[in-house]
């Protein structure tokens, strides 16, 4: 009984062993390439570097953030990243605590609205915003993308911080307010301490949008190298890279380390915010 | 390096600064109003940014697109529906929207969905369940353009007799087949791309249903089980018919993602040999070609293929909220 229930599971875990290899190998290759010497992984596999002479180098690494800018654009992103994860939060912060707490004319049409425009691909807004843009001179900036990106976060935001606030006990609202607490105290001392689950969710979604996002950074900041996020200058480098083809392994290892310690670290609200609002595209 | 300090911390610095600023002096201001007036005006104090950056950024520009696609590529003069009639009868549109349609909503949505209940319902079965479904998972931290360029290794290719170093012609070549140029190969090339799109969401299809999975009482399969059902007939007659609703959800988001997808496709081929996609028809025609009438035609396109999903969500929420 005991071993046809193993023989009967071994279907099973060929078939996860073999799907989880699939999902691992492409990153473990460019892993592994990115260390090996360029003429290398030029002529031979990456599988080859497992097999003596072991050689491994730092090559790519050096030259990609020495001569392609690569240091540049770390920092770039990591300029955008912050406030174009905070402002957003903080936005929807607000308005959650006043779409689950405050009663005011058209707060279901409002948030209906909002749901709806969660789906809305922002390509429909690119062209007028590029050309309030271009009037007003933001183009090229930092705070053109921090902007544009705190408006297209801020509906999942809000759909996502509203449902977690209003689910909180209405008691402590009651209690708060008969000890006095004004609508500030409420805010900063009941509300946001006790939702940092979903702070937590909302700030790891927005930070991976904004970090991995290409299109908002190419429409906004146009060819402007000095201010190129890791993944404009990346993708720049796939067809301006040439002979160096080989560095493109190191450059995309280093878009990608910040985000992957993250996502590691902070797996389980990832997952949870995942669950709570599996709507946004 | 050193010289950017000072911005990066006063890109941390100011935000935080501005909006605690408003929201205690707003706060502050209506302190001064009378009591009664208050509650009348505080939601708006507290929603107002919100409703200013949606409104400045979603809201005003996708009703100024619809305008726009009416109007010429610099938008001064209005043409009517010329974009419509151009952008209809661009050969290049026609690709995209079969590849949109056929190869990304189609292939796409399907191979996500299959993929994420196969691994939800075997990993259920292994103890190693979550280090599976996090190795599965973890590409959702990649950026597409990484990811583009982690599978363009994978899919490169040299001519026959030269050492393959692409995995795919590698394993190909072993097995004594003939390598291929993957990424020319029209039309089978949108399949390559789209493993891609694959590869980054099926750890969400993943996540999705294994969490709906767990969700179905096992007293329900065991009975199922005792009554002699095989495993292919539990899965078809009972898991299946729970998980649908679920299923439904997740795929309204993989159809938005496969109408919208443009990173793979500008990273990996920018929409040659056959691969082009409406998205990046859109980005050429607003930066190469620079007619904003154009463009805003295809993002028209696009918004109108949206149109069900929406309906689809905004009924849901409804039903939810209901239920609340």
């Amino acid at each position: 009984m005991r071993l046809s229930r193993q023989l009967g599971s071994l279907p099973v875990h060929v078939t996860i062993i073999a799907v989880v290899l699939i999902w691992t190998i492409p990153t473990i290759a460019t892993i592994v390439n990115s260390f090996r010497p360029p003429a290398l992984v030029g002529s031979t596999g990456w599988w080859t570097a497992f097999v003596p002479p072991f050689v491994f180098t730092l090559e790519n690494y050096e030259k990609v953030l020495t001569t392609n800018n690569m240091g540049t654009s770390f920092l770039n992103s990591l300029t955008i990243v912050i406030p174009a994860t905070f402002i957003p939060i903080a936005v929807a912060a607000f308005a959650a605590y006043a779409f689950a707490w405050m009663s005011f004319p058209l707060r279901n049409t409002l948030f209906l609205l909002l749901v709806g425009l969660i789906v809305v691909p922002l390509q429909v807004t690119l062209v007028p915003v590029l050309q309030a843009y271009q009037s007003l001179g933001l183009t090229g900036t930092f705070v053109a993308v921090w902007l544009a990106h705190t408006g297209y976060g801020l509906p999942f935001a809000i759909y996502l911080l509203r449902n977690f606030f209003g689910a909180l006990p209405k008691d402590l609202f009651e209690a708060a307010a008969i000890d006095g607490a004004g609508t500030l105290t409420t805010f900063f001392r009941l509300v946001l301490p006790l939702s940092v689950p979903a702070l937590a969710s909302i700030t790891i979604f927005q930070f991976l949008w904004v970090w991995n996002d290409l299109l908002v950074a190419l429409i906004f900041l146009g060819g402007n190298a000095a201010v190129a996020p890791l993944t404009v200058t990346v993708s720049n480098l796939v067809n301006s890279l040439g002979q160096d083809w080989q560095r493109l392994t190191a450059a995309a290892f280093i878009s990608t380390a910040l985000p992957l310690v993250v996502f590691l670290t902070l797996q389980r609200y990832f997952v949870r915010g995942i669950l709570a609002g599996s709507v946004k595209g | 390096m050193i010289d950017r300090i000072p911005q990066v911390a006063a890109a941390l610095v100011v935000p935080v600064a501005a909006l605690l600023g408003y929201i205690v002096v707003a706060e502050w201001l209506l302190g001064r109003l009378p009591a009664g007036a208050r509650p009348r005006i505080r939601p708006w104090i507290w929603i107002g940014p919100a409703l200013a950056f949606v409104g400045f950024f979603l809201i005003a520009p996708a009703i100024q697109t619809i305008f726009l696609s009416l109007k010429d590529a610099t938008s001064t003069n209005f043409i009517g529906l010329d974009n419509f009639v151009a952008v209809l009868t661009d050969s290049n549109v026609h690709l995209a929207i079969r590849n949109n349609l056929f190869w990304w909503i189609a292939f796409f949505t399907s191979f996500v969905l299959i993929d994420g209940l196969v691994i939800a319902v075997l990993a259920d079965r292994v103890r190693y369940e979550s280090l599976a479904k996090s190795l599965i998972f973890l590409p959702q931290a990649i950026s597409f353009v990484a990811a583009g360029t982690i599978w363009k290794f994978i899919y490169s290719y040299q001519p026959p007799g030269v050492e393959q170093t692409g995995t795919l012609n590698a394993l190909l070549v072993l097995f004594g087949g003939e390598p291929r140029p993957w990424i020319q190969d029209a039309p089978l090339n949108n399949l390559l791309l789209i493993i891609v799109g694959v590869w980054a969401w099926a750890g969400f299809a993943t996540v999705i249903l294994s969490a709906s999975l767990k969700g179905v009482p096992v007293e329900l399969l065991e009975a199922a089980r005792l009554d002699g059902a095989s495993e292919p007939m539990v899965f078809r007659e009972i898991i299946f018919p729970l998980l649908l609703p679920t299923i439904t959800v997740v795929a309204t988001t993989l159809v938005i993602f496969a109408l919208k997808a443009f990173d793979v496709v500008y990273v990996m081929t920018n929409g040659n040999f056959d691969t082009e996609v409406l998205a990046n028809r859109m980005y050429k025609e607003m930066f190469t070609v620079r007619n904003y009438g154009r463009a805003s035609a295809v993002a028209v396109l696009l918004l109108t293929g949206i149109v069900p999903v929406l309906i689809f969500n905004l009924r849901r929420f409804r039903e939810q909220e209901a239920i609340r």
